[in-house]
């Protein structure tokens, strides 16, 4: 993406209170195009103004944020989703990466932080809040490959490296990715790509146990 | 005020949840996953197998007297319905004593009895005393014609009729109206009204007619084998019994089944009205009253955030917290979080990797996390503090983060040292290590090991 233009962002989540908190605090960082509050919406306008940024609430009725970005991945793949979610709870996370989002950030999140954040996934980067790295780690780590169940395992795949492991730990602990640059004396951009790998990792796995994790890691 | 309309809804739901009597169940789960929580649901059940006989509201066919005697006896409702039918089967007196109960049980949560208000029911008497030349001449009649059939059932069935009509007259408005809707739809035998005349009328014909067919067969068949003749005369009865009165038993159950449907959702509905004003309506009225003070303003954000949140995706209810001490280190982190929240107002965001049981040196962790925290809530300045937990094979960490002022770890006043030498102590006592890092102007990071021992799960 040309890193001069600003980012066009488009909105979806169904309280209308939120929507209008998100606009004013992206401010003009970003133009934001639209919004929906429901799925149809949503997928509607989105193929038709085409932003480069989707912001995504996990919880909507009818099917939610998984609904939006399985509809819209196989027709417009240019499109980015970053998801927006109130629940933390893993399996709602782990899902929306899965179907293709490009990061997660609780609505918690500052302003700055969020700005940031659309800008990162607006160049094609990948957003882990210090809890997606938390999840991440748990649920590769809870997995030992023996325990695996059948299914061709890609090892490029299914287990992190050692470098990928330490930067999603410094994430976990609250890092910012050039804090974790500094730390690690990288730049930012290895920083980038071993959090994209992570990420890719993290959607193409075939692991069952992924899921499985995410919903028995919620019954806990 | 606001929140005044807000308090009196809450004192209607909360005084119907206690006003309403104790309630009568069959055994066995019905309420889900909620039944576990006392206080829940649990109100005011458990009281089966004491007490005096009553008829049940909850499990209620007919009059709910099955129901009631399962209760007593702490047996299933099924069982019980069984037995009447069959001893109402077998002499028809099981009907009569049907009657009967109805009419000298109370109806749960009330002391009055059907039967002490039809004591002053002049005209319903006058139509029971009216059956007892009915029952005469039936009993004349059926001797006249060597029908033992009409004998034997002759008594209970009037003793049933006369139950039923002093039960209709007397019931309450409430008993009335049911017994108004079962029997305008037996009427009907159960015919939708907006079904053709036609078709009514040809089931009433085919019910008939099988029925009559399978009195005929038993009385005198003209079947080469005996024993055939009862067999296929009773079947045709049922048949015919089926034909004719199905559709009205089908709209029996499907009333009763959503009748216990909307109170099942009236009550769940009334417990969370009650639930969410006990904790959020409660948090947004402090929170209009304390709309200057941004600081507690968020802080009881913060807490009610967390608070619905574990009732909502945990099942935890409010306001359990700290009841039970934590039982893992997740658990205690958990706790940490809330705890340094609610005292200091400062969000504290906390991320646990794996976890383990709580054992004494975990403990000792904890708590040298946990004075790691309140440092930083306290003197770094900073809005926020980030905690991290992992738990790996060999050893678990903690690291306590913030942005605050950070200080340089070579000058500190004696009293910040002291503080940091406390978590140093600690750690060191079992056999970890406390490293503190903190840049001027950056924030401090302190970092807690703990070796774990093999053969510990």
């Amino acid at each position: 993406m040309n890193a001069t233009r600003v980012p066009r962002v488009f909105l979806v989540d169904d309280h209308h209170l939120f929507r209008a908190g998100v606009r004013s605090e992206l401010g003009d960082a970003v133009e934001v195009v639209g919004e929906a509050d429901e799925v149809p919406a949503a997928i509607e306008l989105i193929s038709e103004r085409l932003p480069d940024v989707v912001l995504l609430d996990v919880h909507m009725p009818g099917g939610g944020g998984k609904a939006v970005i399985e509809a819209i991945k196989p027709i417009h793949p240019e499109v980015t989703f970053l998801a927006l979610s109130v629940s933390d709870a893993p399996e709602d996370v782990i899902a929306v990466i899965r179907a293709g989002a490009r990061g997660y950030v609780t609505k918690t999140i500052s302003g700055p932080e969020l700005i940031d954040a659309v800008l990162r996934v607006a160049d094609g980067d990948a957003v882990f809040s210090p809890r997606l790295a938390g999840f991440v780690l748990d649920a590769f780590a809870s997995m030992p490959p023996e325990f695996d169940l059948p299914g061709p395992l890609d090892p490029e795949l299914d287990h992190l490296s050692p470098r990928e492991r330490e930067v999603l730990r410094l994430i976990a602990r609250g890092y910012t990715y050039k804090e974790v640059a500094r730390e690690l004396t990288i730049s930012i951009k290895t920083v980038e790509s071993h959090v994209s790998a992570v990420l890719r990792k993290l959607q193409l796995s075939t692991r069952h146990q992924l899921t499985k994790w995410a919903t028995e890691r919620r019954l806990i | 005020m606001v929140a005044a309309p807000q308090r009196r809804d809450h004192r209607c739901i909360s005084d119907q949840l206690k006003s309403r009597p104790p309630r009568w169940e069959a055994p066995g789960p019905r309420w889900g996953p909620h039944g576990d929580y006392p206080g829940w649901r649990g109100r005011d059940r458990h009281h089966r197998g004491r007490g005096r006989l009553y008829r049940s509201r909850e499990d209620r066919i007919i009059g709910g007297i099955a129901g009631g005697i399962a209760a007593r006896l702490g047996r299933d409702v099924t069982v019980v319905r069984i037995v009447f039918v069959l001893f109402g089967l077998v002499s028809g007196f099981g009907v009569a004593v049907y009657f009967f109960a109805w009419l000298l049980l109370p109806v749960e949560g009330s002391t009055e009895t059907i039967g002490s208000r039809a004591l002053s029911d002049r005209q319903g008497m006058t139509i029971v005393l009216a059956l007892v030349p009915a029952l005469v001449i039936m009993l004349l009649v059926g001797s006249a014609l060597h029908a033992n059939f009409v004998s034997s059932w002759g008594l209970p069935l009037l003793i049933s009729a006369a139950g039923l009509v002093l039960v209709f007259r007397n019931a309450d408005d409430e008993e009335r109206v049911r017994l108004d809707d079962s029997v305008k739809a037996l009427l009907q035998l159960g015919s939708e009204p907006r079904q053709s005349r036609r078709s009514f009328l040809f089931r009433l014909g085919t019910g008939l007619v099988v029925f009559v067919l399978g009195v005929f067969v038993i009385s005198d068949g003209a079947l080469s084998r005996s024993w055939l003749r009862p067999l296929g005369g009773t079947l045709l009865m049922i048949a015919g019994t089926v034909v004719l009165l199905g559709p009205w038993w089908l709209r029996l159950a499907l009333d009763l089944m959503h009748e216990r449907q909307a109170r099942i959702r009236a009550e769940e509905r009334a417990d969370m009205a009650a639930r969410v004003h006990d904790s959020v309506l409660q948090t947004l009225a402090l929170i209009q009253r304390s709309a200057d003070q941004p600081q507690v303003v968020a802080k009881l954000a913060r807490a009610q955030e967390r608070e619905l949140r574990s009732w909502l995706f945990e099942g935890r209810a409010p306001g359990s917290f700290g009841a039970e001490g934590a039982a893992t280190l997740s658990a205690g982190v958990e706790q940490i979080e809330r705890e340094v929240e609610a005292a200091h107002g400062v969000a504290v965001d906390a991320v646990t990797v794996g976890d383990a049981p709580l054992d004494d040196e975990m403990r000792a962790l904890l708590a040298a996390g946990k004075e790691a925290t309140v440092n930083a809530a306290k003197w770094s300045g900073a809005s926020s503090v980030s905690i991290y937990v992992e738990v790996e094979a060999k050893r678990v960490s903690m690291f306590v983060r913030d942005r605050g002022a950070g200080f340089d770890t070579d000058a500190v006043a004696e009293d910040r040292k002291g503080i940091a030498e406390s978590i140093r102590a600690r750690m060191q006592r079992n056999g970890g290590t406390a490293v503190v890092r903190s840049v001027p102007g950056e924030g401090t990071e302190v970092e807690l090991s703990l070796p774990r021992h093999a053969g510990r799960a």
